[in-house]
């Protein structure tokens, strides 16, 4: 009893210390918050709509819903950005949590454009097989629980049931997404990180055709995913035993010095070795996200199962929020250590340029076929993030913001090339789809060259930028097996159109639905996109340029 | 006793859970050596904390908790509706999309 007695004390000094100062309530900048807030509201409306709308009245209600709150947050990001928390009055929120700058304001607007040109996808209700008791048919499972091909299905599917939950899900994870490159802590990153994700492990395993496959994708997705954010938190915490802060500021100043680490754990648990440690993990969690070689294994798996329309929505959404933080926390937690980081990320950006440009070439399924262009594609992001100075920021904030545009579209043209079995995804059903329907042929050509990177798309813009951005950094090697790996891609892009529109259309070939107004407007927008940022990019870049300025 | 002891034991126990994570192959299990990993995160933030003499990793200990008991339900949703599909709660049943 008398040695509990003596220890008492020590024991207790972290609660009195604690206790003794004053507990001050947070401060927090509501208005400079909206974007997140009014995401997050409808996205809970949308859950309560669920509850009581009546089931013939969810898909209308669930639709207005999202895209009204949608359009109010978006409307947030232009009234932030106008009022200057893009530049002059860019600052942290929230006691430190989220911060509000160009970078982030860019990036919460790209997200909230793409997911609302997504919702429009996820939303197509025209290209199922109808009958005349269940006039509109989604692209999600009546009934997610039942088992795929039991008696419970069938008669959710007769019933007319569908999963409308799927658009509170996409609110929800992009709220995730906006938290996530805004984040001005290890924590709020954290939190993102997850909110983001959770609900797209869900979405994944929703598709109405192919449930096994989509199944299995989720599982995949979500062992891997939990697997990646395990490492992410263990490298929080050892940057936090290193810094003694979650701030990425602060530990930027532990980093440089100003501020002093834990004396007594330096001397003990070797203080570099935390860091390096705890960065290196930190950053292999957001490698994982963004599907960098060598964590890009589950890219073509739950490419190629997710539903269709889902695809889309995360390969592009999620790219754009995870290179945010990636570039948050590179460029405002540690820029001191970039001898460090830059020669690891030279190596994965090579490896995922090539491995991503020579293994999409052996694909036969268009699914996974973008699924390995999008891994090159992220390595040739990660050349702009290498290149470390102000223009690689803004020549990356362009990329991502024409990348997922295009992504979308191609996506969503998948959606429409169907036969009796669903979407006909083996490439070689595509032969000939030039003859049989020109419009939607050129239109992912169009959008398979802006892959590619020829000049006058939006493909061809980011490509130029980052590449610049990296050569003046003093990567030009890294340039030349960017530009190299660009070619390889370019010869399976370029084999798609020509299967399209010279090889002969088989007699048992796909047929090309027509979309309702709503997939038609999202190929449009993409197109539109891709076109208008390739021709005139130049207010883009302006607009990227300014808002390539993080807070610390 | 030293509180870097601590730490050590959190590397321990995350590497017991990664290497499950690799090694076994029911998904349920592996699931399990995921939370493994996230509990080894939890006593190396409140070790951290105490170190310091903090309170910011004791908060995050929490939030972890509640990412994981949000991750168990997200998580045993899709393992229990594989199961219920396949009988079969093995990693290497799910191989219907190779290269």
């Amino acid at each position: 009893m008398s040695a509990t007695a003596v220890a008492a004390p020590a024991v207790h000094s972290l609660w009195t210390t604690a206790a003794a100062a004053p507990i001050h309530a947070p401060k927090i900048e509501y208005a400079q918050l909206s974007p997140i807030l009014v995401v997050l509201g409808a996205a809970v409306a949308g859950i309560l709509v669920e509850a009581f709308v009546p089931r013939r009245a969810r898909y209308g209600t669930q639709l207005a819903v999202t895209l009204i709150g949608l359009a109010g947050a978006f409307a947030a990001v232009v009234g932030l950005a106008a009022t200057g928390y893009a530049t002059t009055k860019a600052d942290l929120a929230a006691m430190g949590s989220i911060a509000v700058d160009g970078p982030s304001l860019f990036l919460q607007g790209t997200l909230i454009l793409v997911t609302a040109v997504g919702v429009l996808a996820i939303a197509e209700r025209g290209l199922e097989p109808q009958s005349r008791e269940v006039p509109h048919v989604d692209a999600f499972a009546p009934q997610a629980a039942a088992v795929p091909g039991s008696e419970d299905e069938k008669a959710a599917a007769r019933a007319g049931w569908s999963t409308t939950e799927v658009f509170p899900l996409t609110l929800f994870a992009l709220s995730g997404m906006l938290v996530f490159p805004a984040a001005g802590d290890l924590l709020t990153l954290f939190i993102g990180l997850e909110i983001l994700s959770l609900p797209l492990y869900l979405m994944c395993a929703l598709a109405r055709r192919r449930r096994l496959l989509s199944q299995e994708s989720a599982v995949k997705y979500f062992l891997l995913g939990a697997f990646a954010s395990a490492f992410f938190l263990f490298g929080t915490a050892l940057l936090y035993g290193y810094a003694g802060t979650l701030d990425l500021g602060g530990i930027a100043k532990v980093v440089t010095g100003d501020a002093a680490p834990n004396a007594a754990l330096n001397a003990s648990a070797h203080g570099d070795a935390l860091l390096l440690i705890g960065g290196a993990m930190i950053v292999m969690g957001l490698l994982f996200k963004v599907g960098a070689v060598p964590f890009h294994a589950w890219t073509p798996d739950v490419y190629q199962g997710a539903p269709t329309p889902i695809t889309g929505f995360m390969a592009a959404a999620t790219k754009v929020a995870a290179f945010g933080a990636l570039l948050r926390l590179l460029y405002v937690a540690l820029p001191e250590m970039r001898w460090d980081w830059r020669p690891v990320m030279w190596g994965v950006a090579i490896l995922t340029m090539a491995l991503g440009a020579i293994v999409a070439v052996t694909q036969t399924d268009v699914k996974r076929m973008l699924a390995y262009s999008s891994i090159a594609h992220a390595g040739f992001l990660l050349t702009g993030v290498i290149a470390g100075n102000k223009q690689g920021v803004s020549a990356v904030l362009f990329y991502l913001a024409a990348y997922s545009f295009v992504t979308l579209g191609a996506f969503a043209v998948v959606t429409l090339v169907r036969d009796a079995g669903g979407e006909a995804t083996h490439l070689s059903r595509w032969d000939g789809l030039g003859r049989r329907s020109p419009l939607v042929a050129v239109t992912f050509a169009l959008f398979l060259l802006a892959f590619a990177g020829i000049p006058l798309t939006s493909g061809f813009s980011g490509k130029f930028a980052v590449f610049s951005a990296a050569a003046k950094g003093g990567a030009v090697p890294l340039v030349v097996v960017g530009v190299l790996c660009s070619a390889v891609a370019a010869f399976f892009y370029v084999r798609v159109i020509v299967r399209m529109f010279f090889a002969e259309p088989r007699a048992d070939g796909p047929s090309v639905a027509v979309p309702s107004a709503l997939t038609g407007t999202a190929i449009a927008v993409g197109a539109a996109a891709t076109l208008v940022l390739g021709v005139f990019p130049q207010w883009a870049f302006d607009l990227a340029d300014k808002a390539s300025v993080f807070i610390r | 006793m030293n509180p870097v002891n601590y730490v050590y034991l959190a590397a321990l126990l995350f590497t017991i859970g990664a290497a499950g994570v690799l090694i076994r192959r029911n998904a349920i299990v592996v699931f399990m050596c995921v939370e493994l990993m996230l509990n080894a995160c939890n006593l190396a933030f409140v070790t951290f904390a105490r170190m310091h003499g903090g309170l910011d990793g004791q908060i995050v200990a929490f939030f972890t908790m509640v990412v994981a008991a949000a991750e168990v339900v997200v998580g045993l949703a899709i393992i229990v509706s594989v199961f219920r599909t396949r009988h079969s709660a093995s990693v290497d049943d799910a191989n219907l999309m190779k290269l």
